[in-house]
């Protein structure tokens, strides 16, 4: 069968298969010169004009629909997009660490040993930047998700990091009171014009009070403060995070200790830099240099470790370092129970693994709904379907009622029915069918929601059934019967074949609809009751972490796309029926 | 006797089977009524002794007058019940009543076989009657939830169950209170007043844009259709958590979160494709020639959209619009998300309510907002028929 074209010249070929003219070929070509000989009106080929014309039509149809589609695409489409990126996104680690991160490369969380010195330093820049700037407890909090502990932990190391390098500050005002003035830092490592520039901010600012926000003016270093590398560094940090965060100018404010210390380090380095600076500040730097040895080193290392001794844990070093890229699978699996530790993906200690019995409950619960659904569904639908149309339009009317009332309502009428003091109760016990004591508990649990939901999506199963089973002629089943089948035969073999589209729309509909609700379980599912959108809602409104709320929605929503695609494949989201 | 009917032998078996069916429902409707009171077994013989009376009368001496033997039937019981339990018991008691002589009549008269052909076996009568129970059952399951509602927001206490005195059909038993207190209370009707200007607006968005789309989208030339269609019927597909969860992200992002323009743009979003789906199936009949029958005679398109297009699929327009308006009036979720306490909607205002158990008044504003559905259904149904008449297709 394969091999059609070894063959080719043996078989004898279809009659469209000839490669010599036949008269199918004249009739062809007589066809394409006419055409391509008719004009239009205005002299044009009529081929042409008619082109033109489709494609005014297509580019009308497009207009029309264009501002409709602008508008789903960003009220809806982009949130979607925004969410499906939000699960991934990770930029918090590297934006607040930048240099801790850069640091961390070159170290190995497998050695097992404490990072050197450079990553404590780095660490210690990051964090006062961060201090400043309140974001080192956002990191804490995000953090903490992988590992518990590293938020206070941060929260620890912002209140004492600032302190780090004093004793290097004291020593150098000891040395030189100038060193305490904001003018000497500044005329030593800025250009003039950045100075004038940024006198005038300050006063600007002043006088703005409460609502300036104008940004600082740029930060330009002088020629000479390139011999400083470290120091230049760390001061037009410090200019800039004062002047946005809280529009200081840096010719006002004493430099942090940080500036001090960057500056011992690099006179250690390069004792020559000195000689690159004029006047005063040459003058200066060199007594600087002379009295280094007097002037008493930090090392950031023991810092941290006397802050709190977990910074000489790998885990917590580790745990930033796993975290350091920009995008992060960790939220995809803490939403499987997993979690992304320095040694790889690990499960999740026993008692905090929900997110798949919490998935298994949605679908295990969402399958009991779909159930009923179909239980109460079948035989109000068979009944509609097979009453004379007058009687079957007053019976419609009960189904679509519940239909169009608000699902606050549907769900506040079962509360009222289902709880212990509720209607149902009330009225078992004075039946005294129940004991006042022993009244049912029928909220707050799997049941309620059961039951609660099974209402409210009953109308969605028996719609699409309604209309299958309208179109099953009465006659097969007569026809059935008359060659002897008996009633149950003839439903089983004749009749429920028939109806199966319906059972399946029906149920894809509800499932969907179930496995994506939210307040109904909210109000009548208590705790055990829950389905996953409910945790969803709780990370995003209570605990925060709106990036695990993100991927537990994005797993939620590829689920609900696979059954669309399924429904679409069986039934055509075409057919979509509202309500009769 | 295998091969007689059941017909057959309910001819030869008398009044007595039918006697035998109604004392037993007599003697389940006993009782209940027994145990309300506190005696169960002389409530079960009493109402054993009444069915079997009414099924006798029936085939007896009143078998001609349904009417009259019904009545009789009612006034025996609700004088019981008014002997026993007051004005309630009457009415309870006139309600059984009603029921046993319905039953007897219904024994005695074989309605029962009532649409079944006449060689039905006994077997199958007892499905066929037991089947029509199962999905009377069923309606009530679907009805009766929304229908205790009703009564309850009647409550004069600030119970959310029946109190004795209400069962008593005592007047002190009910009241306005709730709904005084719904007319009354700021925060009902801050609620309900942002309800109003929030839907409104999102109906209109969403029918404005949607009706221009359905009818680009019905154009037979449109290209990427199944794209574009799968795009704009999304909203619909994607549960509402995420909806919600991915505006709130995206709308904080561009300062729309906890405005009232984001709830009114989230709305209009939510409501679109109802409109689409509505709409797009009005024009699915609509005669394409005549608006080429009025671009000949002379008419611009824009004339030609309004004069001819437009009253013709107005119906499903309006339909479109009243499914957008329920939805935003309806909704709750993404509201949740994307308003702030300013914006609190009547749905939302209910949510609270119920999570924490406030007052009542939930249940006045849930029979005012039942009252509303059934108005919106008679609507959407005389709709349906107009379209269907201006089709030509027979209404039903």
């Amino acid at each position: 069968m394969t091999d059609t074209r070894q063959t080719e010249g043996t078989v004898p070929l279809g009659p469209d298969q000839f490669t010599g003219p036949t008269p199918d070929n004249a009739l062809r070509d007589a066809d394409r010169d006419a055409k391509a000989s008719m004009v239009a009106a205005d002299g044009t080929p009529l081929k042409a004009s008619l082109a033109r014309s489709l494609r005014r039509q297509k580019l009308r149809a497009l207009m029309l629909v264009a501002p409709l589609l602008i508008f789903v695409l960003v009220t809806f489409i982009a949130p979607i997009a925004d969410m499906l990126f939000r699960s991934v996104q990770n930029e918090i680690v590297v934006d607040t660490l930048p240099r801790t991160v850069a640091a961390l490369q070159d170290w190995d969380y497998e050695s097992g040993e404490v990072p050197g010195p450079a990553v404590f330093d780095a660490m210690t820049r990051d964090m006062m930047v961060a201090v400043e700037r309140k974001e080192h407890t956002r990191l804490g909090s995000r953090l903490n998700y992988e590992l518990t502990g590293i938020s206070s932990l941060l929260r620890q190391t912002g209140r004492d990091v600032e302190d780090i390098g004093e004793v290097q500050l004291d020593a150098m005002v000891g040395l030189d009171p100038a060193w305490e003035e904001p003018a000497t830092w500044a005329g030593m490592l800025t250009t003039p014009d950045y100075r004038e520039a940024a006198a005038e901010w300050a006063i600007r600012a002043d006088e703005g009070g409460r609502l300036f926000d104008e940004p600082p003016p740029r930060m330009e270093l002088a020629e000479a403060a390139q011999a400083l590398p470290l120091t230049a560094d760390a001061y037009t940090d410090f200019a800039r995070t004062i002047g946005t965060e809280s529009q200081d100018s840096a010719l006002e404010e004493e430099p942090w200790p940080l500036v001090y210390m960057s500056l011992v380090q690099d006179l250690r380095q390069f004792p020559a830099a000195a000689d690159a600076f004029e006047g005063d500040d040459g003058a200066r730097l060199a007594a600087l240099v002379e009295a280094l040895p007097t002037i008493p080193e930090v090392d950031t290392r023991a810092a941290f470790l006397e802050i709190d001794e977990e910074w000489a844990d790998p885990q917590v070093w580790g745990t930033i370092k796993a975290f350091s890229p920009p995008y992060t699978p960790g939220y995809f699996l803490s939403a499987a129970d997993l979690t992304l530790t320095p040694d790889g993906v690990e499960a999740m200690p026993e008692d905090e693994r929900i997110y798949r019995t919490l998935f298994l409950r949605t679908i295990f619960m969402s399958l009991a709904i779909t159930f009923s659904c179909i239980l109460l569904g079948y035989p109000v639908a068979w009944l509609l379907a097979n009453l004379p149309a007058r009687q079957a339009n007053v019976l419609m009317i009960l189904v679509l009622l519940p239909f169009w009332t608000s699902l606050l309502v549907r769900t506040s009428a079962w509360k009222v029915l289902l709880q212990q003091q509720g209607v149902i109760n009330d009225i078992l016990v004075w039946l005294g069918l129940v004991g006042d004591a022993n009244r049912l508990v029928m909220i707050n649990n799997v049941t309620g929601t059961i039951i609660a939901m099974t209402h409210i999506l009953l109308p969605f199963m028996i719609l699409p059934l309604y209309s299958v089973m309208k179109t099953i002629p009465p006659s097969y089943v007569r026809a059935a019967k008359s060659l002897g089948a008996t009633d149950f035969t003839a439903f089983r073999r004749v009749y429920f074949p028939q109806s199966v589209p319906g059972i399946g729309a029906g149920s894809i509909l509800v499932f969907i609809l179930a496995i994506g609700y939210y307040i109904t379980p909210e109000i009548v599912g208590g705790t055990k009751g829950v389905f996953i959108s409910n945790r969803i809602a709780y990370h995003i409104s209570t605990s925060l972490n709106w990036g695990l709320a993100a991927a537990l929605g994005s797993i939620l929503l590829v689920a609900v796309l696979i059954l669309y695609w399924a429904y679409d494949r069986i039934i055509g989201i075409d057919n979509v029926k509202l309500g009769g | 006797m295998a091969d007689l009917t059941a017909a057959e032998i309910a001819d030869r078996s008398g009044p007595g089977f039918a006697i035998g069916i109604t004392a037993l429902a007599g003697a389940l409707f006993g009782y209940i009524a027994g145990n309300t009171l506190g005696a169960g077994l002389i409530g079960t013989l009493v109402g054993a002794v009444l069915g079997a009376g009414f099924a006798w009368v029936a085939a007896g001496p009143l078998s001609g007058s349904r009417a009259g033997g019904r009545w009789a039937a009612i006034a025996l019981c609700a004088l019981l019940g008014l002997v026993f339990g007051g004005i309630g018991g009457a009415v309870g008691g006139a309600v059984i009543g009603a029921v046993l002589g319905w039953i007897a009549y219904w024994m005695v008269r074989t309605d029962y076989r009532k649409g079944l052909p006449p060689y039905a076996t006994a077997g199958q009568v007892l499905w066929h009657n037991a089947f029509l129970f199962i999905c009377g059952f069923i309606f009530f399951f679907l009805i009766a939830p929304i229908a205790v509602v009703i009564p309850l927001s009647f409550n004069a206490e600030s119970f959310f169950t029946f109190t004795p005195e209400m069962l008593a059909l005592d007047p002190e038993g009910y009241s306005l209170r709730h709904y005084r207190d719904f007319f009354t209370n700021a925060d009902w009707q801050q609620a309900m007043w942002n309800s109003l200007k929030i839907a409104p607006v999102a109906t209109l968005l969403a029918v404005g844009f949607g009706t221009l789309a359905a009818i680009g989208l019905s154009q037979s030339h449109i290209p990427f259709r199944q794209v574009i269609m799968a795009i704009l019927i999304s909203p619909m597909i994607v549960p509402l958590i995420i909806s919600a969860a991915g505006m709130y992200f995206f709308y904080s992002r561009i300062g729309l979160q906890g405005t009232y323009w984001g709830i009114v743009l989230a709305h209009a979003a939510l409501g679109i494709p109802f409109v689409i789906i509505t709409v797009t199936a009005t024009l699915v009949g609509f005669d394409r020639s005549l608006t080429r029958a009025s671009a000949n005679l002379g008419a611009d398109p824009v004339t030609t959209f309004f004069k001819v297009q437009m009253p013709l699929i107005l119906p499903g327009v309006i339909s479109g619009g009243l499914f957008a308006f329920i939805t935003s009036f309806d909704e709750v979720v993404v509201v949740l998300f994307v308003g702030s306490a300013g914006q609190k909607t009547l749905p939302w205002q209910m949510f609270i309510g119920l999570r924490e158990q406030i007052s009542p008044t939930i249940l006045a504003v849930a029979t005012i907002l039942v009252t509303i559905s059934i108005l919106l259904l008679t609507t959407l149904e005389l709709l349906r028929r107009r379209s269907e008449r201006l089709r030509g297709m027979s209404p039903g």
